[in-house]
């Protein structure tokens, strides 16, 4: 098919980019914008030139909540959204900074460290590094 | 061509709401499918197309139509989450017009409270927040609140007032599940689940169902109660998980609303009863500000201090909601029943006297599915 590439799809591109400790967000050849999640055709333009460039990975979060859990079952944590520099959102953590000290606005750095289950992930540190 | 005004529900009921020990949710269905036709005065026979929508049952309209013993024309299984129903109302009126279809039943039910204790769900978390471990839903609307409090200022107590009002419409509510007083500092001293987020800012966890008879406006004056008709409808859907909402303070109950009323030809200042999917205390002020009833950002001075409640100055959720009457995973067909049962003036002690029209509100997903109906008594047409 005209414009789709052969082989693993954009979420198993991302996926192994991730595992080798990248990350890497889709941007359209056709019109430019920046893309996230990845995606298969540009949700602006329609096209399927999609390409992977390396985010600046400044950003600044723009909703939080922390999720509270009792200490024993390991505590409570934060859960985020975080607009980076290049336009696109997406859901993380913030390591290095209280809880309650992240608030939207805050100013943070993406790095690939660990999610949930110990899986590559991204997550952010405030900017200028652990607080 | 317009649908308003073309098909009018004529029979609804509710069946298990609470607890119901003992009942599979299609059971429970079954239940409020029977007392929705004999409300009607129809036979089972006469139902001629079919709608539901089942949090674990990915074909539960084969099994409806199974358990029914029907064949039917058109069974209508589509899942946009908790609004599904109200957009079931929408099909049944294009059937209904183009005469596919003469007698439509739309219909839910789950028993999670008795069974599980919890939300029922055969979803999993989104790919690409997984990772993170927010709580599905709680936390998706925890962030919308976050974000609206964030940008507009809205306070801590105003969501609770969502609750306290909600509650103030339970306690004249003989089916509602919780009908004890609650003050805003119950609420706020709630146990906290996902900032801003409290137990008293959460929906219930019950059992229960509901089911709707839909026919011709033609027609719709042949049964024993006094028909409802479907005056406007809109859907808009935004995204599927939260991370994709392009702005967590707007959501799709924007063009919802907007599709719903300019097919009525009406206007928010003239709804008489509201009644919206309140999962979430941050649903209502939401859903306010997007269907017009305020400008946005002035959803919580619109709810403080009993705006939405018995005496205020818009009556929201007079059965006592999601947050306090019935929450048995899927609301929207609730929404529904509650809308006939004012415009018919069968609400008993939270009757909004006079009540000629109501709007309806579904909500699915994480704030991803919006359904408006708008529906009106005779006088309306
Ligand atoms: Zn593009």
């Amino acid at each position: 098919m005209p414009g789709v590439e052969k082989g693993p799809g954009p979420d198993a591109v991302f996926a192994a980019k991730l595992a080798e400790g990248t990350f890497e967000i889709q941007k359209c050849g056709g019109c430019g914008t920046h893309v996230f999640h990845p995606r298969v055709i540009c949700p602006a333009c329609g096209g399927a030139d999609l390409g992977w460039v390396t985010p600046t990975g400044r950003g600044t979060v723009y909703a939080r909540t922390v999720v509270r859990r009792k200490p024993e079952r390991g505590g409570d944590y934060n859960v985020v959204l975080v607009d980076l520099e290049e336009g696109v959102r997406m859901m993380s953590r913030i390591d290095g900074i209280a809880h309650d000290r992240i608030v939207a606005g805050l100013k943070v750095t993406a790095s690939v460290g660990e999610g949930a289950e110990g899986e590559p992930a991204v997550v952010f540190l405030p900017e200028g590094g652990a607080q | 061509m317009s649908l308003r005004g073309k098909a009018a529900i004529v029979g609804a009921a509710l069946a298990g709401c609470g607890e119901a020990h003992g009942k599979s949710a299609m059971e429970i269905t079954i239940e409020a499918v029977h007392g929705a036709l004999a409300d009607a005065g129809i036979a089972l026979g006469e139902v001629d197309a079919i709608a539901t929508c089942q949090p674990l049952d990915m074909l539960s309209g084969l099994t409806l139509a199974q358990e029914l013993g029907l064949s039917p024309k058109f069974t209508m299984n589509n899942r946009i989450g908790g609004s599904s129903f109200l957009s079931h109302t929408l099909w049944a009126a294009m059937l209904l017009e183009l005469r596919l279809a003469d007698t439509v039943l739309i219909c839910y039910g789950s028993n999670q409270r008795t069974a599980s204790g919890k939300l029922m769900t055969s979803l999993g978390l989104p790919t690409y927040e997984a990772p993170y471990r927010p709580l599905f839903p709680l936390s998706s609307y925890a962030l919308a609140a976050d974000r609206h409090m964030t940008q507009f200022g809205t306070t801590r107590e105003q969501l609770a007032d969502v609750a306290v009002a909600t509650r103030a419409w339970a306690q004249k509510n003989p089916e509602a599940f919780l009908r004890d007083p609650l003050k805003r500092e119950d609420v706020i001293a709630s146990r906290l689940v996902s900032d801003p987020l409290r137990v008293r800012d959460c929906c219930l966890v019950t059992d229960g169902g509901g089911a709707i008879v839909m026919r011709r406006a033609e027609t719709a004056k042949d049964h024993p109660n006094p028909p409802v008709y479907l005056l406007g409808g809109g859907e808009g859907t935004t995204h599927r998980d939260i991370s994709e909402m392009a702005d967590l303070t707007v959501t799709g109950a924007v063009q919802s609303g907007q599709t719903a009323m300019d097919m009525a030809g009406v206007r928010p200042a003239e709804i008489d009863v509201v009644q919206l999917y309140d999962a979430f205390t941050i649903n209502v002020i939401l859903f306010l500000e997007d269907l017009g009833f305020c400008r946005k950002g002035e959803g919580g001075a619109f709810v403080a201090d009993g705006g939405i409640a018995p005496g205020g100055h818009l009556p929201v959720n007079t059965n006592g909601g999601g947050l306090s009457c019935v929450h048995p995973g899927m609301y929207g067909i609730f929404t529904l029943v509650e809308a006939v049962r004012q415009l018919r003036g069968d609400a008993g002690a939270r009757q909004i006297g006079g009540a000629e029209l109501a709007l309806a509100h579904g909500n699915g997903g994480v704030l991803s599915s919006q359904v408006t109906n708008i529906l009106g008594t005779e006088a309306t047409l």
